[in-house]
């Protein structure tokens, strides 16, 4: 899950390079990609040789959901779409896709663009990172 | 020592507000508001963009068609009034979103309207003393204008990125030189922790916009021995579509050397991006050789003036990105109240 809510200024720019730039892993070993990224390769275990690898960010559609009920932050958005990405190279994802909620379907290509993902109310700090759109 | 643009991009975002349903609000004269500017409509943020948003994506744009490594910019300035923290860089933000971080130097402007011509200015400085080897200056803005006040018909949001560097065989455009003009002048203003801005009204045409446009101007082109016959076109800061104008006839600039650059009529003012999304619609069509003159204003006040000459280069990058017409064109138009949830002026 890209969006977080409040959770904290630490743990939200541990991540920022996943966020911003979908940077994940690639086991050199097997070729398997991986997104959020891994550390160790489940397959190759002790053989697999981890790298960083930057995402492109395009992908398809798997499925999505039509939020109309949102949690708190996200309630001015509403009705908006909620969707599994599958990446170009394999992992898949969640991510909010902006574009009319009668727009989005299955199947649709999408790339990335950089939006507010929330904030921690008016004082707090604005988190940043990647959404999607259709191409 | 040659130093110019390397890369450029801009970013608008896509929905649009017709001055006329602002007009209607506030049950004023459409007509004669929409004549009097020159203005149609004006770009209007999504829900989720704001300043930082809008000028990463320019960086991205002007990184992407000029294909150049962001780790080789050791510099970014980014110009706005409507930084979305009060005390925390935009620029950083954009740093590592266009992946040029942790080795380079950041810090945001702010001087009205021309705080992005004032970071190209700085990252010239930089290139030619070769303290960098690439600089990035961003103008982005998501302006404001208090409901029913005479800037909510033009305030708009966008923004546009130039890459500067120094090696000859990489920049699009040479920047012959630039000149200032600068003043203590009140005209437009916003005091901390206010939500919108203040201005002089008339006050903003003839001591400040016209006084500072004209004297960087006039300077530049005394100083490059230069009139306006030896450019092929000009962009002038576009707070509506009678300012420019006036301007450019004053100069002794005709109509058609003005008129690809002058994007207010469809775009609003853009604030720090004004006209820099001007110069960047100037560009897109601009041939080799042709000379570009260009003079933002902030107010408060100043102007940075410019002269350029486009290289053959331009050719080669100039379709690896949205060019402004695309960005434009890609538009949906949103009532006022729609316009008010996506500004944040309704706050529960």
């Amino acid at each position: 899950m890209l969006y977080g809510d409040c959770m904290g200024v630490p743990r939200f720019w541990r991540h920022i390079s996943s966020r911003y730039n979908l940077i994940g892993t690639r086991c050199a070993t097997c070729g398997e990609y991986y997104f959020p990224p891994r550390t160790m390769c489940p397959k190759c275990r002790r053989d697999g040789v981890i790298e960083d690898h930057r995402f492109s960010g395009h992908g398809e559609v798997i499925t999505y959901t039509i939020i109309h009920a949102a949690a708190e932050g996200f309630d001015r958005e509403t009705p908006y779409p909620l969707a599994i990405i599958q990446l170009d190279e394999g992992p898949r994802m969640t991510g909010q896709v902006v574009c009319d909620p009668d727009k989005i379907a299955i199947g649709m290509r999408v790339k990335p663009i950089f939006r507010r993902l929330g904030e921690d109310g008016a004082a707090g700090i604005i988190y940043y990172g990647t959404k999607f759109m259709p191409m | 020592m040659t130093v110019g643009i390397v890369t450029y991009g801009a970013y608008i975002p896509r929905y649009r507000i017709k001055v006329s349903e602002i007009a209607r609000v506030w049950n004023a004269d459409a007509e004669g508001i929409a004549g009097g500017l020159r203005v149609q409509e004006k770009s209007v943020p999504d829900l989720d963009e704001d300043t930082a948003t809008i000028a990463v994506e320019a960086a991205r744009n002007a990184i992407q068609r000029g294909e150049i490594d962001p780790s080789r910019i050791g510099a970014i300035y980014t110009g706005s009034e409507s930084h979305p923290y009060a005390v925390k860089p935009t620029g950083t933000i954009v740093a590592d979103a266009i992946g040029a971080a942790p080795n380079l130097t950041v810090a945001d402007f702010e001087f009205a309207c021309k705080a992005g011509t004032a970071g190209i200015q700085t990252c010239m400085g930089m290139v030619e003393s070769d303290m960098i080897d690439l600089g990035l200056a961003i103008g982005a803005d998501v302006a404001q204008g208090a409901p029913g006040d005479a800037l909510e018909y033009t305030a708009a949001a966008g923004g546009a990125a130039y890459v500067i560097g120094d090696s000859e065989d990489s920049l699009v455009a040479e920047i012959e030189d630039t000149l200032s003009f600068t003043t203590d002048t009140p005209d437009f203003w916003r005091r901390e922790g206010m939500p919108y801005p203040e201005h002089g009204g008339r006050f903003t045409g003839d001591p400040a916009y016209f006084k500072h446009i004209l004297s960087a101007a006039r300077g530049l082109m005394e100083k490059l021995d230069t009139t306006p016959t030896d450019y092929d076109y000009a962009v002038f800061h576009q707070p509506n579509g009678k300012f420019p104008r006036r301007v450019a006839a004053t100069l002794g600039f005709a109509a058609d050397q003005i008129e690809p650059g002058l994007v207010v009529t469809t775009l609003g003012n853009t604030y720090s991006a004004s006209c820099l999304i001007g110069l960047a619609a100037t560009l897109d069509i601009a041939a080799a050789g042709d000379r570009i003159f260009v003079t933002s204003f902030g107010s408060g006040a100043g102007s940075d003036a410019f002269s350029l000459t486009v290289t053959d280069r331009l050719d080669e990058i100039r379709n690896g990105a949205p060019s402004v017409s695309d960005l434009l064109a890609e538009k949906r138009y949103v009532d006022y109240a729609t316009y008010a949830k996506h500004k944040g002026k309704i706050r529960l």
